[in-house]
């Protein structure tokens, strides 16, 4: 193909990087009394990188000889990342203002990790694939240690460093067996190679196992998920809501690509994997948030249950699970903003509180957060006929269809267990004895994107059949 | 005789078994300074490089040396940052003994 395929194919990429770069010089020379402009130019950025990808042509189209993809997966893949990273970069502001967070490095390493997810989800190579997994942790280590005056916050960059770059090394272990045992890096060229074939080599299981394992620490799945409650809690609170969001749309996109499209053929040797991961970490992620009282603790154990059901999708291996897999992200994506929205919302006169005690009578001093914390809870635990129903519902219809029984009773299961507490939350808020009111009033960001998340969740019921039929287009893209 | 003494492609996946497990064990079972758990990372990282280059060799394909170049310079970034981190640790800490890293539960 030639030279401007190539580039055309990447172009969303390549604007972000060159933006990057900019918005990096920009800083310098005008100091951190510019964080503000950058962010909102970081966030200008997300937007133009957005229609870009939106306006890319549907067809498939693969460059710079095999290593990229662009396609319907990877455009919904990238458009939810985008959304995600700019709803991110908005709820910092005021945080990063408050707390002496403000640098201008914050909007440019937001850049570069969105770049690194946007280069997770073309991957069609192994070597793309590792690129960008670590252009984008390399930028989360730093962001997670960004508060560099906090003894939390360094603490947790340094656990996910050295936990980040233990999972870097065993996906590259897998990388390197499964090159070794197929003889090529490329995803298409493995997918020829593996053609035909009933079983794997025990050598190439042994790659494939370690790969999962990489990328399960990437996406926090049950056994790889003990940085994730440390981080969370640790990192400063507008960037746990960055790691709960972005990184896993990446993650899980990458997961699908790398086991679906080369490994098709095997299915049935990595949907194993695929099941037990899935169901450890739904009921993990079920029963250790019970004990929880910090509230960023507790989403941390809730996104490693919902990584979990999202799971699922993938462990059905078919475009049915694809689909479930990319309604439950977009509709967890948008529980979350809400989600934490409303956690950056906890500040008293002494500072952010995050104890799930410093919730009670929420109801009583500001009735309207109260109100939209309660519908985010309840579309969390997944209670009809809220956003969060209806993605559980389309990825355990999957597992049935793929004839997972077992697999879907366990995440119902594990979905009413998890259900108490995110009740307890709503319990607290409304019947609790009334602790100081928080320090008011919101920003108007803040009160944009609740509002935004709370209507998406409120009344996604009636608009259902769009968001269903892009991600069905998507997930086509991806098994045909 | 010959046979045992020619070096053929299960002796270096052997060695880089070896050292990935060292490198493994070398995070897990240090108690007393992180910069030994940042040798182990490098340890694991130049494993996987053994490997890559010895399937290249052996496959006569050119795809495993590019991957083990990409991997040395990521690897070099990977240490300037996680250096850089715990010098921030240190500042506030005061220690980066291993076990000292728990402020938080886990």
């Amino acid at each position: 193909m030639s030279f401007a395929h190539d580039y055309a194919t990447a172009a969303p990429e390549i604007f972000l990087a060159i933006a990057a770069m900019g918005l990096l010089m920009l800083g310098v020379f005008r100091g951190n009394g510019s964080t503000r402009l950058l962010s909102w130019l970081a966030v200008l950025c997300f937007a133009i990188t957005l229609i870009m990808v939106l306006r890319a042509p549907e067809a498939s189209a693969v460059s710079f000889a095999g290593m990229y993809v662009a396609d319907g997966f990877t455009a919904f893949a990238k458009a939810l990342v985008l959304i995600a990273s700019a709803a991110g970069l908005i709820m910092s502001l005021g945080y990063i203002k408050e707390e002496g967070m403000n640098r201008f490095e914050y909007p440019v390493l937001f850049v570069l990790a969105t770049l690194g997810m946007l280069m997770m989800i073309s991957a069609n190579d192994l070597i793309a694939l590792y690129m960008g997994i670590e252009l984008q942790s390399l930028s989360l280590y730093v962001i997670a240690a960004f508060k560099r005056d906090s003894l939390r916050s360094t603490e947790a960059g340094l656990k996910y460093f050295v936990l980040g770059a233990l999972s870097s090394g065993m996906l590259l272990y897998g990388c390197s067996l499964i090159y070794g045992f197929t003889g090529a890096t490329g995803f298409d060229a493995i997918a020829t190679a593996m053609r035909g074939q009933e079983h794997a080599s025990i050598g190439l299981i042994v790659g494939i196992v370690f790969l999962c394992a990489g990328l399960a620490f990437k996406v926090s799945a049950v056994p790889f998920h003990m940085w994730t409650p440390d981080v969370y809690e640790g990192a400063p609170t507008p960037v746990t809501a960055f790691f709960a969001i972005a990184p896993k749309v990446a993650g899980l996109a990458l997961f699908m690509r790398a086991l679906i499209v080369p490994f098709l053929a095997i299915s049935a040797d990595w949907q194993q994997i695929i099941i037990v991961i899935s169901v450890a970490s739904m009921l993990l992620g079920a029963f250790a948030a019970i004990w929880q009282d910090n509230i960023k603790r507790l989403m941390a154990y809730s996104s490693i249950g919902h990584v979990g059901y999202a799971l699922i999708g993938l462990a059905a291996g078919s475009a049915e699970g694809v689909r479930g897999v990319l309604i439950y992200l977009t509709i967890y994506v948008v529980m979350n903003i809400g989600t934490f929205a409303c956690i950056l919302c906890m500040r008293r006169r002494t500072g952010m509180v995050e104890g799930i005690s410093d919730l009670a009578g929420l109801s009583k001093s500001s009735p309207l957060m109260a109100l939209a914390l309660a519908i985010f809870m309840f579309s969390m635990a997944g209670i009809p006929p809220l956003g969060g129903f209806f993605g559980k519902f389309y990825v355990f219809i999957a597992a049935v269809n793929a004839e997972l029984y077992a697999l879907a009773v366990i995440g119902v299961l594990s979905s009413v267990v998890g259900s108490f507490y995110y009740l307890r939350i709503i319990k607290i808020m409304y019947f609790d004895e009334p602790a100081e009111p928080f320090e008011g009033p919101m920003s108007f960001e803040m009160r944009a994107i609740i509002g935004v998340c709370g209507v998406f969740i409120v009344f996604f019921a009636f608009y259902t059949a769009p968001l269903v039929a892009s991600a069905q287009i998507a997930a086509s893209a991806l098994i045909p | 005789m010959i046979d045992f003494l020619t070096i053929g492609l299960g002796h270096y996946l052997t060695l880089a078994a070896v050292l990935f497990t060292i490198g493994i064990f070398g995070i897990f079972l240090n108690r007393k300074n992180v910069i030994i758990i940042l040798m182990s990372i490098e340890l694991m990282l130049l494993a996987v490089n053994i490997n890559l280059v010895s399937f290249s060799a052996f496959l006569n394909d050119l795809v495993g040396q590019i991957f083990a170049m990409f991997v040395l310079t990521v690897a070099a970034g990977e240490a300037a940052i996680g250096l850089a981190i715990i010098v921030v640790y240190f500042r506030n800490r005061g220690t980066i003994e291993v076990e000292d890293i728990n402020l938080m539960k886990g």
